[in-house]
């Protein structure tokens, strides 16, 4: 029993990773019709940043936390007005096979100058050790990634789905016509939310680097996984995936105790049967 | 009209001349294929290393001078055997590969060494772990020459057996490599009054082994065998350091590390760490001078792991056999019977021989990988702590159920 609530914390901790991912993709899935294939690589982007901030820079984690997200975020939205702008309207495959792209690129050239193997980063002095909770030894940075990514979470779905600027947002995603007759300046709108998804990916990138290696894959490993993860849980719905993100960090680590062989394939299992059963996923409405 | 078609008999007779002239000459041209994991997570400890590797022992053979023409290729065969099976099967039907150097990985490299077998290829093994492959699936057209998991077993395994290290829980890749290494291991364990107390498959290339880690702590056993390489080893010492796991006095067999492991480790988290190499770029000037020369050419400026300089050697003898049998190099078992009847030596490894079986028998090197304070350079990582003759460090014949054996 001990055993088991060990295994549901440690699948909160990698929860914790797919909700943050997942929430950004949908979020622009939601408001921008992009299915973003680039999502890893700018997730691995963000580990790099804080990397780079730390080793050239002599920049803290904490301060990584901050800045990591707004320079990728920028390198985003500079993706988004130079490419990603030319494909509203047209049919989803564009910018997945554009974003695909990109990934590939952006992966290659990090391959190209730090190998596969990963570069080291270590957990921040105030977050090193553990606590023993009587079942388990927690280390205190996993502690500090559920909660972390928990408040994010919901501060971003507080943002979107109850705030004016929130409300601005969605209207703009249903009609952004009548929403720039308002005097509202909807292609900046967009460009910023893509920033604000793609600076997700890359906070969630800062928070696993000193738990991960910081390599040039990291992502490519997890987005497929976080795609399931955006499927089951519906379609652009935040909620929806941050939700379901915890749930399946948990269902997969309850896999790697009772059958380790199938834990990398049990997230996709249920993605068929969720499909199966509701193929809106599980809190998506019919389109 | 009559003086042309004179003529263009005439040149047509030359011409035929000329070719029935190079079939009778010896046919010096070799094509080389590297075939590795070129971009995933093998790929720093062989890669483009190894293509490199195979490029110097190439100039350093001195062929070119001598005749011959030398040319390499690389195929990318993303730890997949359908994919490495099927460049394989290319390079020998289509380009004309006469050798297959490195292949990481041991589900690829016994699946293409059934397909060099057919082709009657030369195959030297660098980069793949599996002790099957001079075992229970020897070729004679197979050479295996850097390490193997029977050797990891005997070396790292054996000494923290004999250290004290009696239960065991193992961390395992879930594919033929982890099979091979957890089984040879657990023969070392239970042969010096160990007991296995459990153990864990996990799939290649996992990104968090928190779970994996909680079940091997509780498990309660004193040694964490890790049989997994590359990433996987890299993530299962971190997270295993996070979890408390070598401060509540569990002890981590790494069975398999590399210089680049290591170094994405960090010295902090990995320092302490024992294993077992058969080569070390900082051992002596030649392998200082050669892994110099190599570093300069990687783009990371790395030195050589022991699958780039296995790949290097190997070559090395396979161009002395050549050079022995002066040409036709295209008959993949009479050239390994050639490299098997000579005694092998080179700067990276020092002396050693190929027995019957394809197995290459070379000293093995315990190291500990130094604390951040000793460490004086960038790669600065192994302190050596002994040395294993070859002749104990790989599979005795006896033992050996090579099918060549039984002649």
């Amino acid at each position: 029993m001990q055993a088991l609530y060990a295994q549901l914390l440690v699948g909160l901790i990698n929860g914790s990773f797919y909700a943050l991912l997942s929430l950004g993709l949908a979020v622009i899935f939601g408001m921008l019709n992009i299915i973003n294939f680039a999502h890893g690589a700018l997730y691995m982007m963000g580990a790099f940043v804080a990397y780079f901030l730390l080793n050239l820079g002599g920049i803290n984690y904490w301060w990584a936390l901050l800045l990591a997200p707004i320079i990728v975020g920028i390198f985003g939205m500079i993706l988004e007005r130079t490419m990603l702008q030319w494909l509203t309207g047209l049919d989803h495959l564009y910018g997945l096979l554009l974003t695909f792209g990109i990934a590939l690129i952006v992966q290659g050239v990090f391959q190209n100058y730090f190998g596969s193997s990963g570069l080291p980063y270590a957990i921040p002095d105030q977050l090193k050790g553990g606590m023993n909770l009587g079942f388990m030894f927690l280390p205190i940075y996993r502690g500090w990634v559920v909660i972390f990514s928990l408040v994010v979470c919901i501060a971003t779905w507080f943002l979107i789905e109850k705030t004016r600027l929130g409300a601005y947002l969605r209207a703009a995603t249903e009609n952004p016509t009548l929403v720039r007759a308002f005097g509202i300046n909807v292609p900046r709108m967009i460009t910023l939310t893509y920033g604000l998804g793609v600076g997700l990916a890359a906070l969630a990138g800062v928070l696993s680097a000193p738990i991960n290696q910081v390599r040039p894959l990291m992502g490519a490993d997890l987005i497929i996984v976080v795609f399931a993860v955006v499927v089951i849980g519906g379609m652009g719905s935040i909620m929806g995936s941050i939700i379901t993100g915890f749930a399946l960090g948990v269902i997969e680590g309850l896999t790697k105790y009772f059958y380790p062989e199938a834990s990398n394939t049990v997230v996709f299992v249920l993605m068929v049967l969720v499909l199966l059963v509701k193929p809106t996923g599980l809190t998506g409405r019919a389109a | 009209m009559k003086t042309k078609s004179i003529a263009s008999f005439l040149l047509g007779t030359a011409l035929a001349v000329t070719i029935t002239g190079v079939a009778f000459a010896q046919d010096k041209t070799v094509k080389i294929g590297a075939l590795s994991d070129q971009s995933g997570l093998y790929a720093d400890l062989g890669g483009p290393g190894s293509t490199l590797a195979a490029q110097l022992a190439v100039e350093d053979s001195g062929l070119a001078a001598k005749g011959w023409k030398i040319d390499i290729i690389s195929g990318d065969h993303q730890n997949k055997p359908d994919i490495g099976t099927a460049i394989a099967r290319q390079w020998f039907d289509v380009d004309k590969v006469d050798v297959i150097v490195d292949v990481p990985n041991s589900g690829v490299a016994l699946a293409v060494n059934n397909v060099i077998k057919e082709k009657n290829g030369v195959y030297i093994n660098s980069g793949a772990a599996t002790s099957d492959l001079t075992n229970a699936q020897c070729s004679p057209n197979t050479v295996h020459w850097t390490y193997d998991t029977y050797m990891l077993a005997h070396t790292t395994g054996q000494a923290l057996v004999k250290a004290g290290g009696d239960t065991w829980f193992f961390l395992t890749a879930d594919y033929a490599f982890g099979a091979a290494l957890e089984r040879d291991t657990t023969a070392v364990v239970s042969a010096n009054g160990g007991k296995v107390v459990g153990g864990v498959k996990h799939p290649l290339n996992t990104p968090d082994f928190s779970s994996f880690l909680l079940q091997a702590q509780a498990s309660k056993a004193k040694i964490i065998g890790l049989a997994n390489a590359g990433g996987d080893t890299t993530n299962s010492i971190k997270q295993a350091a996070e979890f408390g796991i070598v401060k509540g006095g569990q002890k981590l067999a790494a069975l398999l590390l590399f210089l680049t492991d290591v170094k994405a480790i960090g010295l902090e988290t990995a320092q302490g760490l024992n294993f077992t190499e058969t080569f070390y770029w900082d051992m002596d000037d030649k392998t200082r001078a050669f892994s110099k020369r190599f570093a300069d050419k990687m783009k990371n400026n790395a030195p050589p792991t022991m699958v780039q300089a296995g790949v290097y050697a190997g070559l090395r003898h396979y161009f002395k056999a050549l050079e022995a049998l002066g040409g036709n190099p295209h008959d993949g078992v009479k050239v390994v019977e050639k490299m098997k009847s000579m005694p092998t030596e080179d700067d990276l490894f020092g002396k050693g021989l190929i027995q019957p079986n394809g197995r290459t028998i070379h000293n093995a090197y315990l190291f500990e990988v130094k604390k951040p304070s000793e460490s004086k350079g960038p790669w600065d990582f192994y302190k050596l702590v002994g040395t294993v003759p070859g002749d104990q460090a790989f599979t005795p014949l006896a033992e050996s159920k090579c099918a060549l054996l039984k002649k």
